[in-house]
């Protein structure tokens, strides 16, 4: 009916090569980026942006991080909160030390000091694997959550530890801080989101993604038909880690605006990425999107529902709340091991041949 | 099951039917971010059931404040922070009046708020805990945290273990060993304890505990091999507990072993059992039922099945402390009121009626909490503490019950204000605000 693909011929290479090579795909997708880009910004207030769609946004980057590193090259990370301290904090360094710095560039900035920081932490990758590996980085995880704690340097010496994103701006809008406007905020988001999301999508189809792949699968094999195991591994950290690191500088900045080390980094943040990405799908670009709006969602809905929908108290919809996400988990999980993006792709497979299946 | 039925089921669970209440008259919203899940469950749950008893005494004995009833809201939070920013935007539109005063009752969630909520113009009134140097009004207008802060509780329970050493001049030599929950709030007093150290010539040990602090044997075999002469500790949830328990097993002598007024409660001490005996904690309130309002609520609440928890925990010590917190926000509501000469006050006006709260020994005895309930509260706005008195109670497991070992102690305002200061300074320069004048 609607998913048709018959008559779209492709003629050249470029056009076989495409993103979506499907026109109804094409055509969704920028109906969902016109949409996200200019009808809801008129009409966000700052609910929808703070407990919505900055969090969901600023998760997905994590996601779209950890999903190269786990998704396509196979290597376990558990150092998902470590990484985004390291961008939260650099942030705040760049921030307090130069005011007036462009927060586009200082969050890119921020990627690239994690991107350092996440190498390192992947040299032993190079002579561990599987389960050993996710040690190694849970030791990460700790390690750098001890050293914000512990070095007033990072947290300029207040009292508690506590770190305060002051005003910054983008191409002279205010985008962090109390007086940004909730559209701001999330346009910053939505934009870096999109960019990065496309940047993560070609690098993974191309030359580097096919090397982490290949490593994933079996890295033996890869090392005898050419792929060098050094390169191939701390490029993915390095890769992965920027993408955590631009996500804890959206997280702190943009969305929190205030962190401690413990609270807003700990290993539970670590864990909900991992999450986000087996739901959503290992190895795909739209998994890390699904999965993060199926982990940040999923909960408010479920609230909203049953608090504001069914009157009930708020401390029994939280108890419900609990039992209901596990078991949607688990529910989807069955469904489809595979995560939602291998459940939509499914879905398409059907609807392709929908009326008729054969 | 195709695929089709389960989208069908999928649909339906998500299509529940959606209420609105009816439209009432003006109604005063009062949010409470509480946390009756979690791991800190224990210590939240009695705070929120006073609240609630409290606004429901107030709206059916009373008929509100004022003349206004109260629309008390309660969201749940978890203690966790982002969970925390998420009930914020969504309560603080509620109603017409919109959120008119915001309880955080968490110290990492009122750090989270504060920039946002002075932005929207909402008072957060942070009671015991929060951001110490919130109460240096002129650079934070829209935050309160009375009766007393923690850096006035460091001080107090500073005073109190020199008094016990027979001076300050006994206190050169000695060890002292702050046990923290490694967060911002447990670190609040480190700076304090620190400068009076200088001063006073005694070693400050710190000890940090992570959350949720389940984990401390470490932290006692260390308190064991150092013999610090007292300990202090800024715990909360079930760190408390735990720690008591620990230091039961190493035998450490509870009598010199205080905890700040989040630290003392009885869910802390019970488990210890007899051990627990002669446990100190500093407070701003006294335990116990032997208060007009507090037997009023018995009667009025208890006695005929509209109590929010169980009856036995009426009178405990965080109930009364969550009681303290629901007549400070009620009586800042009422000032505010009186100020304006009208109910429709929103969250701008609120905060004039906290600026201007006066709660002295007169009007505790009108409220039904007189003899000693709490020190008396005063706040200006270059002061959003008020006295920042607390006293000592001890915990006596035999009658399990807490009582008042000390009257109400003043903190050393001198160590704390040049350092108050400085830390508002440093916050108002990272985050360009100008200072209000404050005559």
């Amino acid at each position: 009916m609607l998913y048709r693909e018959t008559g779209q011929f492709k003629t050249s290479y470029p056009k076989d090569q495409a993103i979506f090579p499907i026109a109804q795909d094409k055509a969704f997708i920028l109906l969902v980026l016109a949409v996200a880009f200019l009808a809801v910004p008129p009409f966000i207030n700052d609910y929808y942006a703070k407990a919505i769609l900055i969090p969901f946004l600023s998760y997905t980057m994590a996601a779209i991080g950890l999903n190269i590193l786990v998704g396509y090259c196979g290597q376990i990370s558990l150092g998902t909160g470590g990484f985004m301290a390291v961008g939260a904090f650099a942030t705040y360094k760049l921030m307090t030390s130069f005011p007036g710095l462009d927060f586009a560039l200082i969050v890119i900035l921020a990627g690239f000091v994690t991107a350092g920081v996440g190498a390192l932490f992947g040299l032993p990758s190079l002579r561990i694997k599987g389960f050993y590996l996710a040690v190694a980085t849970l030791a990460a995880q700790f390690f750098l959550v001890w050293l914000f704690n512990k070095v007033g340097w990072f947290y300029n010496y207040s009292p508690t530890g506590q770190i305060t994103a002051p005003p910054a701006t983008s191409f002279g809008v205010l985008v962090t801080g109390p007086e940004a406007s909730p559209a701001a905020g999330y346009l910053f988001c939505l934009a870096f989101v999109c960019v990065f999301a496309l940047v993560a999508k070609n690098l993974t189809r191309g030359n580097i993604g096919r090397q982490w792949m290949a490593i994933r699968d079996m890295d033996i094999a890869a090392e005898l038909v050419g792929v060098q195991p050094l390169k191939a591994k701390l490029s993915a950290f390095a890769v992965s880690s920027f993408f955590i690191g631009m996500a804890g500088a959206l997280y702190f900045g943009v969305w929190l605006g205030a962190a401690e080390p413990t609270e807003a980094f700990g290993i539970n943040i670590s864990f909900l990425v991992l999450f986000m990405i087996i739901i959503g799908g290992l190895g795909s670009i739209l998994g890390s999107f699904l999965g993060a709006a199926f982990m940040v969602l999923l909960p408010i809905v479920l609230k909203t529902v049953m608090v504001d929908g069914m009157g009930l108290q708020a401390v029994t919809a939280k108890h419900f709340e609990i039992l209901l996400l596990g078991v949607l988990i688990i529910f989807f999980l069955i469904v489809e091991p595979h995560g939602l993006a291998r459940l939509w792709s499914t879905v398409k497979e059907k609807l392709r041949l929908w009326p008729f299946p054969y | 099951m195709t695929i089709r039925t389960k989208a069908l089921g999928l649909a339906a669970a998500m299509a529940l039917p959606f209420v609105a209440g009816p439209a009432l008259s003006y109604e005063l919203t009062v949010p409470l971010l509480t946390y009756r899940t979690g791991p800190y469950a224990p210590s939240g749950i009695p705070v929120a059931n006073a609240f609630s008893d409290y606004f429901t005494l107030l709206n059916e004995k009373y008929g509100g404040i004022e003349g206004a009833k109260i629309n008390y809201v309660e969201c749940e939070t978890a203690y966790n922070t982002q969970q925390g920013v998420e009930c914020y935007e969504n309560v603080k539109n509620m109603g017409e009046s919109g959120a008119l005063v915001i309880n955080p009752f968490s110290t990492g969630i009122t750090y989270q708020l504060i920039p946002k909520a002075s932005e929207d113009k909402i008072p957060i009134l942070s009671m015991g805990y929060g951001r110490t140097s919130a109460a240096d009004g002129s650079v934070f207008p829209y935050v309160f945290n009375l009766p007393a802060h923690y850096w006035s509780g460091a001080t107090v329970i500073m005073k109190y273990i020199a008094d016990k050493e027979g001076g300050q001049a006994n206190m050169k030599g000695k060890k002292v060993a702050l046990v923290y929950h490694n967060s911002a709030y447990g670190k609040e007093p480190i700076r304090t304890l620190e400068t009076i150290a200088k001063d006073w010539g005694y070693d400050l040990m710190l000890l940090p505990v992570d959350h949720p602090g389940q984990e401390q044997k470490a932290t006692w075999l260390q308190i064991r091999r150092d013999r610090p002469d007292w300990v202090v500790m800024w715990g909360w949830g079930v760190m408390n507990q735990v720690a008591v328990k620990e230091a039961a097993s190493i035998r450490y002598p509870m009598d010199r072993f205080i905890g700040i007024w989040w630290s003392g409660s009885e869910n802390d001490v019970l488990p210890a059992g007899k051990d627990a005996t002669g446990y100190q904690a500093a407070t701003f309130n006294a335990p116990g039922t032997n208060f007009p309002l507090i037997q009023e609520i018995l009667t009025e609440l208890y006695d005929k099945g509209k109590g929010a928890g169980e009856r036995d925990g009426v009178g405990d010590s965080l109930y009364n402390r969550g009681l303290l917190n629901a007549v400070a926000t009620a009586e800042g509501l009422r000032t505010a009121i009186k100020m304006h000469g009208t109910v429709k006050i929103r969250g701008e006006q609120a905060r004039d009626g906290f600026e201007n709260l006066v709660i002295d020994n007169k009007r505790w005895e009108e409220l039904g909490l007189g003899g000693g309930f709490a020190p008396e509260i005063k706040i200006a706005c270059n002061n959003h503490e008020g006295s920042g008195a607390a006293a000592i109670q001890q915990w006596n497991a035999e009658t399990g019950e807490w009582t008042l070992v000390t009257d109400w102690i003043q903190p050393m305002s001198d160590v704390i204000q040049p350092l108050l200061k400085a830390d508002a300074e440093a916050y108002a320069k990272e985050n360009n605000i100008t200072p209000r004048d404050c005559k």
